[in-house]
């Protein structure tokens, strides 16, 4: 029995269920919001940087008062090896304007604030409420949700999925298929606590300027994974990912990983002193372009990560999660006004938009490169790193050998590891996915 | 598993909050003589080290450390080794930073 109805139920306040009610309810839709945790956020874990420019199309004016911790001015990329690091730095005074683009945030105080947001639009919006299960008329179109907080069923004309990366609704009802091991990682992470004073001088930051530290290599022990610094204003959030299938593989315990990625001589110094106050482990989507399921149907779609709409390249996920949460938003509010039914036939204009956005684009762009990064892992993650440290140190310590011959022992320790074709082919198949 | 690392991750534990839900676990392994290899890799793979032997050799979990990452899910679930669900509303962990 249908107790209750509503214009459309979002499961999930996280980055893409918060745009998706926020956007519903500033249409006047009257939207029910319905997430597990005790507030939205306590459930969700991020690095985090936060793109500007898609919550700005949400919240305009959110620089005034979203918690936001330092605007990055600096990118740094690591390649490790066990003793050393090889660095790309870009840093420049353009990031120090008057609206910066990329900001470090914490996600359960982000996420609390995004939430009274969508309040005030208007939404109702239920914690505590775990969704047990959707509501399907017998004729495969979804009509509502079942909770494990009251009894009976609460109706709508749409559901929004904006469940996570587990997506466990969705597979139950069988819209989508379970996420494989080889395409989703694990994170580990940790946030560690300083004075404000300490962050600024080990990283070389004015005021509110930020810094992130992206790093591959050995520390990953061969598996495909890549570990992350982000600078908070009095916390550094650090930790490590690599792909679940890798971690069953290697029966490498991810704690351990962290540990030694902590204990990395490059990193140690940077959180020497620290407090350590949060330890946290989430999945990320890793499989990019083509483990994108099905994304709308009859009474439903699916947006975030629980659609695996994230760019792991690029270390995106929330801003797709808030684009698709968005733009799933305003087809809905868009089918509504023209009075037409939220069926399969209609929602594919979701899709439509999405296909012409960024998000889309983007991972159709590298829809190659997960399957590269994870059948060369051992090449990419650990054979290169150990080289190009070798190289460097070859480089850079004068001790007599004549620089041709330093050359030569250079070029032959990579050809010994790969072979000419091998590295030829490596250069190649990575240019391809690349481009 | 040696003494050192296992006394690391319950450190780590100790950070977090938790509102355990007593009495209604949310993952549940299936009873097994001999465990299969998904099981044996949980033991290692999950960040919580929620999975271990009990003296018969068998898989037990205990959930009361759990971060609901799902990567057991992941990889137990689809040999039906362990039944895998959400705590119930407001119980689990409460991340604070996340
Ligand atoms: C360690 C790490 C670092 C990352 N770093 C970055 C980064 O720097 N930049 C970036 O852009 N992205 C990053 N990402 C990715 C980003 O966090 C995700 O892409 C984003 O959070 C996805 O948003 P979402 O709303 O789809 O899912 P989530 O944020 O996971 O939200 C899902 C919500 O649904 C709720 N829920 C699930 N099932 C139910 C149910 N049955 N009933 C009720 N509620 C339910 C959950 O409690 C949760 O609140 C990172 C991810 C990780 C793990
Ligand atoms: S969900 Fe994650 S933390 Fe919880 S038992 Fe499974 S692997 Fe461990």
């Amino acid at each position: 029995m249908i107790e209750e109805r509503f214009d459309a139920i979002v499961v999930g306040a996280g980055m893409a269920g918060n745009a998706a009610a926020l956007t519903m309810a500033k249409h006047g839709m009257k939207v029910l919001q319905l997430e597990r945790g005790e507030y939205s956020g306590s459930k969700n874990v991020q690095g985090a940087i936060l793109y500007a420019d898609m919550l700005q199309k949400l919240v305009p004016d959110f620089r005034d008062h979203a918690p936001l911790e330092r605007h990055l001015v600096e990118q740094r990329f690591w390649i490790m090896d066990d003793r050393s690091h090889v660095g790309l730095h870009y840093r420049s005074e353009d990031f120090n304007e008057e609206l910066p683009n990329r900001y470090t945030v914490i996600r359960a105080q982000f996420d609390k604030w995004l939430s009274s947001k969508v309040r005030e639009a208007g939404a109702t919006v239920l914690c505590e409420t775990t969704v047990t299960e959707l509501v399907e008329n017998g004729f495969g179109k979804i009509i509502g949700v079942r909770t494990d907080r009251r009894d009976g069923e609460i109706g709508a004309d749409v559901v929004v999925l904006a469940e996570g990366v587990n997506g466990l609704l969705g597979t139950r009802a069988k819209l989508r298929e379970r996420p494989k091991p080889n395409k989703v990682a694990l994170a580990v992470k940790e946030m560690h606590f300083l004075p404000r004073e300490t962050i600024e001088a080990r990283f070389n930051l004015r005021g509110d300027e930020g810094v992130v530290i992206e790093a591959a290599g050995t520390i990953s022990r061969g598996m495909t994974g890549m570990g992350f610094v982000y600078a908070n204003k009095e916390c550094i959030s650090l930790g490590i990912g690599c792909l679940v299938a890798d971690f069953q593989r290697t029966a490498e315990a991810p704690y351990r990983l962290l540990d030694r990625f902590k204990r990395h001589p490059s990193l140690a110094p940077l959180i020497d002193g620290s407090e350590v106050k949060e330890y946290s482990a989430h999945l990320i989507p890793e499989g990019g372009y083509k483990e994108i399921p099905r994304l709308y149907g009859d009474g439903w779609v699916v947006v975030g990560d629980a659609a695996q709409l994230n760019n792991a390249i690029h270390r995106e996920g929330s801003n797709l999660a808030m684009t698709s949460g968005r733009i799933a938003a305003e087809a809905i509010c868009q089918l509504k006004s023209r009075g037409v039914p939220m069926t399969a036939k209609y929602l594919a204009l979701y899709k439509k938009t999405l296909d012409r956005s960024f998000v889309i684009k983007d991972l159709k762009k590298y829809k190659d490169m997960p399957r590269l990064m994870h059948t060369n892992s051992q090449n990419f993650f650990l054979t290169y790193p150990q080289l190009v440290s070798k190289a460097m140190q070859n480089y850079v310590r004068v001790d007599g050998t004549p620089k041709a011959e330093k050359e030569k022992l250079t070029m032959r320790s990579f050809v010994n590891a790969r072979s000419w074709t091998g590295l030829l082919g490596d250069a190649f198949r990575i240019a391809r996915a690349w481009r | 598993m040696n003494a050192e690392s296992s006394v690391r991750v319950e450190e780590k534990l100790f950070y977090n909050r938790y509102l355990v839900d007593v009495g209604h676990p949310h993952i549940k392994v299936r009873a097994h003589m001999k465990p299969s290899p998904q099981l044996l890799a949980l033991l290692k793979a999950c960040p919580a080290r929620c999975y271990e032997l009990n003296d018969k050799g068998q898989v037990e979990v205990t959930v009361d450390g759990c971060m609901e990452c799902g990567t057991c899910r992941i990889i137990g679930e689809p040999s039906g080794d362990i039944e895998w669900s959400y705590p119930r509303g407001g119980y689990g962990v409460l991340f604070k930073f996340g």
